[in-house]
Formats: structure tokens, C-alpha cells, sequence
């Protein structure tokens, strides 16, 4: 009992927030000004808590297993979902809903837990449609805007046939093996063309939930579409939660098969990075640009997972760090001036300077940090999955990444260069920043600057214990 | 002495030029910081000059070693030898001249400063940095400043230049970033240059790497046919950027060609050396007929530049003692030259609102002062005896003469003809736009150099002068230096 509650107490207070927050969904019901200032705070807490009691073990046979990094990972989920909280809470406070997008969100929350510690593909594929299921009622959560639905639609169906595939690969393992276990499982790979094929049904489930490209053409519907609080939870802590369950399969499972999955990963690395870039450039609204950019942020995550070795894992965990950061302190602006003025497209952001100097400075920073510029964190992030990508001495891979990193900086330099130089008759009036919104966004700009030049914190992933 | 008070004296300035009030305070904070800067590299010459003369023989003084990523082996290491002391020297001079000949900035004062002195911070880290991924590190934390500061402060197609620019370099960074990942992997997980400088790295591995390195640190300091964003970038950028880019930015990219390229990868340097002969060759001469083509004085001296700059590739690919000296004198003579002709450029724009020589003339009767030190910058850029041009090229010629083949021959000669239109272009461009009659008679109307710009110029003059009589300190400095990479390179 004792060995429960300590082992599954991240999921065990999730499940506590959830049932709090169904409580008062019952009851008479709260103020939304309150009752969201009693989330953030709950989230606060959860996130703080997540540093405590952390112990490794496994429960139930094998199915829940938890280590140091694990814990670790978890900590950076909690973290990103209580910014989005603290983004987008002028959103939020207008939203009919507001008990039961939080209920969603952390549900879809502790699937991702779940799936993290899972290790039985059974326990794996029911939290991966508990993350996934309420995710899709959350993109629908602009009840007046069809494009929401549309969204939520196209989310719903590509994510139910990666389901059926996902299925269709483990029950191929299964029968190729006969253990649904994950570590037995890996025991008794042999790399028949069976299994070879499960693996190739398993990894395409992965590749429609990281939005690797040829799986990627949902994506920026899906994010248009949404309201941008969604569309953050998306790009980050989902892409994030299945980014590290993706390498603990490939690394832990499937390490029989590594000769073929590691070419996969090169090829669909380079095309993910080539693909995403190529339609970022174009893009002309925010949310559809930041979901492109996300899609080629991925395909970096792949060249370190391509590693295989602790270096990758070390420098995909630590880049998602950065990434959450970046990434949501990018969507945090554009959800403060969205929600203000309705704007979305990159060329309202001309002239932005003049008006929103704050917003601005945060918005360059995040971009610098995605498009890998020293001084920001999102350098240090790149640099470490490009060196965890080149310790098989394949400099032309590295090459072919290091390239894009400059289209990249194509576009990104796009958004900066209209928010800076760019003139504009009709700039977005200055707009007053709530408290909260901007102690968030300070904070992920403190950790785009921070979390690079603190040594210690990649150093401390690099030791946690897999 | 502590080399991190390098790093830590612009880092403060432009901290508190981001807490100061109003624009008096951004200005006479930068102008104290940058003096700050001046003192310390004139400290560090005297304490490395004191070193040296008591018989410290080290490769590297005052060197210190703090842990970043240790399980990558990361790290801080610094040191300095006499090139590096060279160079920083050259960025306190271009640093505070860039601060004096922008006071009159008015558009968004404090970031002006601030970015400016990030840019320093970046050359100041470099320079020190004895280790691949810091030095990276603060060679790629000037993409900042360079885009905004063209891009925002500048003028003509900014937007467009600030971009080429940013791409192009990042370009460079990317090939730089390849070649850094595979000298780490070759070594056995290190980017120490000194521990790299001992390491036997297999002839194969050299050749592959050197083109990446060479060429992505070439990109920074103009490699033809790498050059094109040089001339867009130095002609849209504001006075002090200009100053900054040519005067330090594109010494990086030297440096580096020479630091980690030639020096960590002798065996590949051997074996590139005739194409980087012929491409700064080409460099040289395409820079100054291209120069002669010219009507915008910035863009004359964008493209004098580069063919100036080609002659530091030169004498590197030349692989001769003499030669290499000679690249880094011209490096430092050439960063204080361009600088100061930048700054007299701005002078001149500043008041006459034209940059074309056509619009100009007898400018020397309205602002004495400028007119001189235009014709002082002129006569280093062509060469004169008693300037540094003189001192550096004609080291570099000697250098070059060395080798004693056709081919080397045939490229020294061509290499030098090139003086030839130097001394055309230089001559028509200051004579037409000094002296002769007044073109424009509102110019009559115009005022000489303020104090801030006076200062600026009398203290770059001070540089160019310093080096022409008296080039022995200079070569003391950086002969000793240019030795051990010569050793490297001959395998003792």
C-alpha cells in the first residue's frame, strides 16, 4: 500500500485535482476569476510536489514502472500545463466551460503519466487513447467557431487510425512473441519480417502522434483550428509526453531491431526537418506557422534520438525542457494578442515594437531559442541533440541539419523582422498584460535565458538513472 | 590577470545601460564601459609583455579553466596568446570609437547601445575562448545584434541586407558546427583546442574537416566567392555597425580560418592551400576592380574589404611564418583602417545626407578635420609607407615570396597588383570628394567633427599610426604565436 502511493503519487494527486475540480463542477459552482486561480494554485502545488517523495519501482507485474527520470520528465509536463494555465488565463476566464477544460486537460495529463511509466503495451495503448480522446473534445472547445470542430474532427479521425494501427502492431507482437511486457518482450525480438513489420506499425502510430512527416497533415489544421490554449497543450506537452515514451520503446524494446530503426530515424529526420521548414516558410498565421516550425522542431528531436545511446535521451529531455519554455512563451504572446485584438497573422505583428516592447522582447527571445541562437537556451538545446545525432560519424547527416537550421532561422527572422523593423499604419494598440500572464511569460523567458547557461540542469538529467 | 574581466566589463556596461533612465546615461555609461574595456586590453598587453619578458614561455598565458557540461567535456578555458592579445586590442579601440561616433543615435537609444556592446562581448569571448563549443558559442551570439542593428538602425535595403547577412553567416556557423562535431568525435570527445593541438588526427579525417571549418569561418571574413554579404551588409548597416562588422566581426572569421582550421588541421591545411591562394587571389584583385565600379563611398569600402581581407587568407594560405604574420597584421591593420573609414564615412554622411561620390566636393573647406583624417585612412588603405597597410602587406608579400615556385610567385604578383587600382580608386574618391569646387552649395553651410567624433578618430588615427612607425611591438606579439602554428603545421 505504502509502495502504491508513493510510487504512483504524481498520478494519484492528478487523479485528486480531477475529482476536486468534479466536485465543484457539481456543486453550486465557483466564479471563473476564482475558481481559475484555484487551478493555477493546485497546479503550482502539483508542480512543486512532483520534486518530492520520487522513488523508483514497479507495481502490478511490470505493467507501472517508475525511475529518477521518469519523475524528471513528469516534472516538465506539470510544468508546461501550469504556464499554459497561467498564459492563456485571459482565455480561459471567458470560457463557459472552465471546470470541465481543465478536467480534460488534466485527464489527458495522466494518460501522458501513465503512458510514460507504462510497461505493458496494454497499459501503454489505454493511456495513449486517454491522452488523446480528451484532447480532441478540448480542440472543439471554441464552441462558436467551426473551424474548432473542424479540428477536432480531423484530430479525432487521424488519431483512431493510428489507434488501429498501433493495435494492429501489438497484435503482431503479441503473436510473434507472446508477451505483451515490455522488457520480456525485447528479450524475445528477433527480427523476423513479422516482427520487423509490428515495428513498422508501431513506429507509423508514433510518428502520426509526433507529427513526423509523411504523418504530419493533420497537424496544422488541427492547431489553426483550435483555441490556442489547446494548441499549445498540443505542440508541447503532448509532443513531449509521446517523445519520451517513443524513446524508451525504440531504446528499451526494440534494441534487437536498432540497425533498422536507426535509418528510419535518419530519413524521416531529415524529412520531417526539410518538410516542416519548407511549409513554415509560407505560412502567414501565427498558429499555423508555430505548428509547421513545431513539425521541424521534431524532426531535431529525432537526429538525438538517433543516438541511441544515454546522450540522446539526456538531450531529447533536456531540449524538450527548453522547448516548453520557448515554444510556450511563442503561443503565450500570440494568446495575449489574439485575445486582446484578434489578431493572428504575422503581418499584424508588423510595427508590434512600438507598441508591446515587452511582448515583443519575449516573443524574439522564444523565437531565437527555437531557431537555436546563443544566448538563448534553445542553442544549447540544438547543439546537444546535433552532437548526441553525430556519435556514429555520419558528419553528412549532421550537415543536412545543420542546414536547416538556417532555413529556419529564414522564417523565424520573418516574425522578428516584422515585429521590429517592419512599418505598419495599424499596429496593434498596447495592450495591458494581466499580472499572471506576464509573471508567466517572464518566467519562460527567465528559462529560455537560464536553463542554457546553468550548467547544472543538463547535468543533472545526465545523471538521473534510466 | 583575470582574463573573465573581459567578458565581465562589457556584460556589466550593457546591463546597466539596459537600467539607465534616459539616453545621457545610455551614452556616458557605454563611452565609461568601453574606456573600461580600453584600459583592461592595455593592461593585459603590459602584463602579457611583462610575462613574456620574464621568460614565461608557455603557449598560453593567464589561462583559467571553470566546468560547464562536464559529462560532455565542456568547458570554460581560457587563455591568450599574442594573436589573441592582438586582437582584443583591436576590438577596444573599434568599441569605443563605435560609441563615440554614435552618440547622435536618437532612434531607440538604449537597445542601439545595448546591442552594440553585446557585440563586443561576443568578439571579447571569442578571442579569449581556448575552447571549440565556447568559442562558438560567442562567435554565433553576434547574430543578434548584427540583424537587429542593420535591420532596424540601418539604411537603404536593410531589411534585405540584415537577412542575407544573418543567413549567410549562419551558413558559415552550420559548416563550422559540422567540422566542430568531428574534430569531438575524431579525438575521442574533446573540444579543447590545446588538447585538439596534440592530438593525431588520421590525414583522411583532416582533409574532410578543414574544408568545413575553413570555409564556414571563411564565410565570416569574406572567402570569395563567400563574400557577397559583405558589400549589402557594411553599406546598410548604421556608422558603428559597419565599424563593428568590418573592424571585428570579419576577424573572427580570420581567426578562426587560422586558430581552428590551419592550426588544429595542418594536413589539410597543406592540402587546400593552392585553392585558398587562388580564391583570395581572386578576392584581392575581383574586391578592387569591383571597387573602382563604385559610386557610394560605403560600398567603396565594403568592397575594398574584401579585397583587404583577402590578403589575410593569403598569407594563410601561403603556410609560411612570415606570411602568417603578415595575415595578422593586416587582420589588426585593416580592423582599426575600415573602422575608421566607416567612421569618417558616417561624418561625412551625417552631414552631407549623400553618400555618392558624384554628389561631393571640396568638402575639405567646410570640415577640415574630416578631410584630413579621410586622407590619412585613404593613404593607409592604398599603402603608404609610415601607415599599417604598408607594414602588414608587405609582410605578407615577403612571407609569400618564400615560397619560391611559379605558382606561389604568379599569385604574389598578382596579389600585389592589385595595389595599383587600390591607389586609383583611393585617390579618385578622396580627391573628388575633398577637394576641387563645391558641388552643392547648401554644403557650404557645414560644420567639422564634433568632440565625440574628433576623439573617435583621433584614437583609431592613434592605432593606424602606431602600427606604421613603430610595427616591432606588433610583431613581437604575434611572431612568437604565428611560430607555434607554424610548427604545427611543419610537424615538429
Amino acid at each position: 500500500m505504502n509502495e502504491f502511493l508513493t510510487l504512483m503519487k504524481s498520478e494519484l494527486v492528478l487523479t485528486g485535482i480531477i475529482f476536486l475540480l468534479l466536485f465543484i463542477k457539481i456543486g453550486k459552482g465557483m466564479k471563473n476569476e476564482s475558481l481559475l486561480s484555484l487551478i493555477q494554485l493546485l497546479l503550482l502545488l502539483n508542480f512543486i510536489f512532483s520534486f518530492f517523495f520520487n522513488k523508483e519501482g514497479n507495481l502490478f507485474g511490470d505493467m507501472f514502472y517508475t525511475t529518477p527520470l521518469i519523475a524528471f520528465q513528469k516534472s516538465i509536463l506539470n510544468l508546461g500545463v501550469y504556464l499554459i494555465s497561467l498564459l492563456c488565463s485571459d482565455w480561459l476566464k471567458k470560457t463557459q466551460h472552465l471546470p470541465e477544460f481543465f478536467l480534460l486537460m488534466l485527464s489527458a495529463l495522466l494518460g501522458m503519466f501513465l503512458m510514460i511509466s507504462s510497461g505493458n503495451l496494454l497499459i501503454f495503448y489505454l493511456s495513449l487513447e486517454l491522452a488523446t480522446i480528451p484532447v480532441a473534445a478540448m480542440a472543439n472547445f471554441d464552441l462558436e467557431r467551426k473551424r474548432s470542430s473542424e479540428g477536432a474532427m480531423k484530430m479525432i479521425l487521424s488519431s483512431a487510425f493510428s489507434s488501429g494501427i498501433l493495435l494492429f502492431g501489438i497484435s503482431l507482437i503479441y503473436g510473434s512473441t507472446g508477451s505483451i511486457s515490455l522488457p520480456a518482450i525485447s528479450q524475445l525480438l528477433n527480427g523476423s519480417p513479422l516482427q520487423i513489420l509490428a515495428f513498422v506499425f508501431v513506429f507509423t502510430a508514433f510518428a502520426f502522434k509526433l507529427s513526423i512527416v509523411p504523418f504530419h497533415l493533420w497537424t496544422a489544421d488541427v492547431y489553426e483550428g483550435s483555441p490556442i490554449a489547446v494548441t499549445s497543450f498540443l505542440s508541447v506537452i503532448s509532443k513531449g509526453a509521446v517523445a519520451f515514451i517513443f524513446i524508451t520503446v525504440l531504446y528499451k524494446v526494440f534494441t534487437p531491431m536498432l540497425e533498422i530503426w536507426y535509418w528510419m530515424i535518419v530519413i524521416l529526420a531529415i524529412a520531417t526537418m526539410v518538410i516542416g521548414n519548407l511549409f513554415a516558410l509560407r505560412q502567414q498565421n501565427i498558429k499555423r506557422f508555430l505548428a509547421f516550425s513545431s513539425i521541424a522542431q521534431v524532426g531535431f528531436i529525432l537526429v538525438g534520438i538517433s543516438n541511441a545511446d544515454y546522450l540522446g535521451i539526456a538531450s531529447v529531455v533536456y531540449f524538450v525542457l527548453i522547448y516548453v519554455f520557448s515554444n510556450l512563451a511563442a503561443f503565450g504572446v500570440a494568446a495575449v494578442i489574439a485575445e486582446k485584438t484578434g489578431k493572428e497573422n504575422i503581418d499584424d505583428y508588423k510595427g508590434l515594437y512600438k507598441t508591446n516592447p515587452f511582448l515583443t522582447w519575449i516573443m524574439a527571445l522564444a523565437l531565437f531559442s527555437l531557431a537555436g541562437i546563443p544566448p538563448t537556451a534553445g542553442f544549447f538545446g540544438k547543439l546537444f541533440l546535433l552532437t548526441a545525432g553525430g556519435a556514429r560519424a555520419e558528419y553528412w547527416f549532421i550537415l543536412v541539419a545543420a542546414l536547416n537550421m538556417i532555413i529556419s532561422l529564414y522564417y523565424y527572422l520573418r516574425v522578428v523582422r516584422a515585429m521590429f523593423m517592419d512599418k505598419n499604419d495599424n499596429p496593434v494598440e498596447p495592450v495591458k498584460t494581466a499580472p499572471v500572464v506576464k509573471m508567466a511569460l517572464i518566467i519562460c523567458g527567465g528559462g529560455i535565458v537560464l536553463v542554457g547557461l546553468l550548467s547544472w540542469i543538463f547535468e543533472y538529467i545526465k545523471t538521473l538513472q534510466y | 590577470m583575470n582574463l573573465l574581466l573581459l567578458i565581465g566589463a562589457p556584460l556589466l556596461t550593457a546591463l546597466a545601460v539596459l537600467l539607465s533612465r534616459n539616453k545621457q546615461q545610455v551614452k556616458w555609461i557605454s563611452l565609461a564601459g568601453s574606456a573600461v574595456q580600453l584600459a583592461l586590453a592595455f593592461a593585459l598587453l603590459f602584463a602579457f609583455r611583462q610575462e613574456r619578458a620574464a621568460g614565461n614561455n608557455a603557449q598560453m598565458l593567464f589561462e583559467q579553466h571553470y566546468k560547464l557540461f562536464e559529462s560532455l567535456n565542456i568547458n570554460f578555458h581560457f587563455g591568450v596568446d599574442g594573436i589573441s592579445v592582438a586582437m582584443i586590442l583591436l576590438t577596444s579601440f573599434v568599441v569605443i570609437a563605435g560609441v563615440l561616433v554614435s552618440w547622435n543615435v536618437e532612434k531607440m537609444t538604449k537597445e542601439f547601445y545595448f546591442l552594440l556592446l553585446l557585440l563586443g562581448l561576443g568578439a571579447y569571448g571569442f578571442f579569449i575562448s581556448l575552447d571549440l563549443f565556447i568559442l562558438f558559442f560567442f562567435l554565433e551570439i553576434s547574430v543578434i545584434p548584427k540583424y537587429l542593428l542593420i535591420g532596424i538602425w540601418g539604411s537603404g535595403k536593410k531589411e534585405y541586407s540584415a537577412n542575407k547577412l544573418a543567413l549567410m553567416l549562419m551558413g558559415g556557423s552550420a559548416l563550422i558546427l559540422v567540422g566542430m562535431l568531428g574534430l569531438y568525435f575524431t579525438t575521442g570527445y574533446s573540444f579543447d583546442i590545446m588538447t585538439l593541438s596534440k592530438a593525431n588526427i588520421p590525414a583522411a579525417t583532416q582533409n574532410l574537416l578543414f574544408p568545413l571549418l575553413f570555409v564556414g569561418f571563411g564565410v565570416f571574413t569574406a572567402l570569395f566567392p563567400l563574400h557577397t554579404w559583405v558589400p549589402d551588409g557594411h553599406s546598410s548597416a548604421p556608422t558603428a555597425g559597419s565599424m563593428f562588422l568590418a573592424g571585428i566581426s570579419m576577424k573572427l572569421g580570420g581567426y578562426g580560418c587560422l586558430r581552428v582550421a590551419t592550426y588544429l588541421l595542418p594536413e589539410g591545411a597543406k592540402e587546400y592551400a593552392n585553392i585558398i591562394i587562388v580564391l583570395s587571389a581572386i578576392a584581392i584583385l575581383y574586391g578592387a576592380f569591383a571597387t573602382m565600379m563604385q559610386k557610394d563611398l560605403k560600398y567603396i569600402n565594403a568592397y575594398s574589404s574584401v579585397s583587404h581581407v583577402g590578403f589575410s587568407l593569403l598569407g594563410i594560405g601561403m603556410l609560411t611564418q612570415t606570411a602568417i604574420t603578415g595575415a595578422l597584421m593586416q587582420m589588426v591593420s585593416h580592423g582599426v583602417m575600415t573602422a575608421l573609414f566607416f567612421a569618417v564615412i558616417g561624418m561625412v554622411y551625417d552631414r552631407t545626407h549623400t553618400r555618392m561620390v558624384a554628389e561631393m566636393g571640396g568638402l575639405m573647406k567646410m570640415m577640415p578635420f574630416i578631410a584630413t583624417v579621410f586622407f590619412i585612412v585613404g593613404l593607409c588603405s592604398l599603402g603608404l609607407p609610415g601607415f599599417s597597410g604598408f607594414v602588414a602587406e608587405m609582410t605578407v608579400f615577403m612571407g609569400s615570396w618564400q615560397n619560391d615556385d611559379a605558382f606561389h610567385r604568379i599569385a604574389t604578383i598578382a596579389a600585389a597588383m592589385s595595389i595599383v587600382v587600390t591607389a586609383v580608386y583611393i585617390l579618385r574618391a578622396t580627391g573628388k570628394t575633398m577637394m576641387g569646387p563645391v558641388v552643392n552649395a547648401e554644403h557650404l553651410q557645414l560644420g567639422d567633427a564634433k568632440w565625440n567624433e574628433k576623439l573617435a578618430a583621433i584614437i583609431l588615427v592613434a592605432g593606424i599610426v602606431a602600427i606604421g612607425i613603430a610595427p616591432g611591438w606588433l610583431n613581437d606579439l604575434l611572431k612568437p604565436a604565428a611560430e607555434e602554428i607554424m610548427n604545427r603545421i611543419a610537424g615538429k
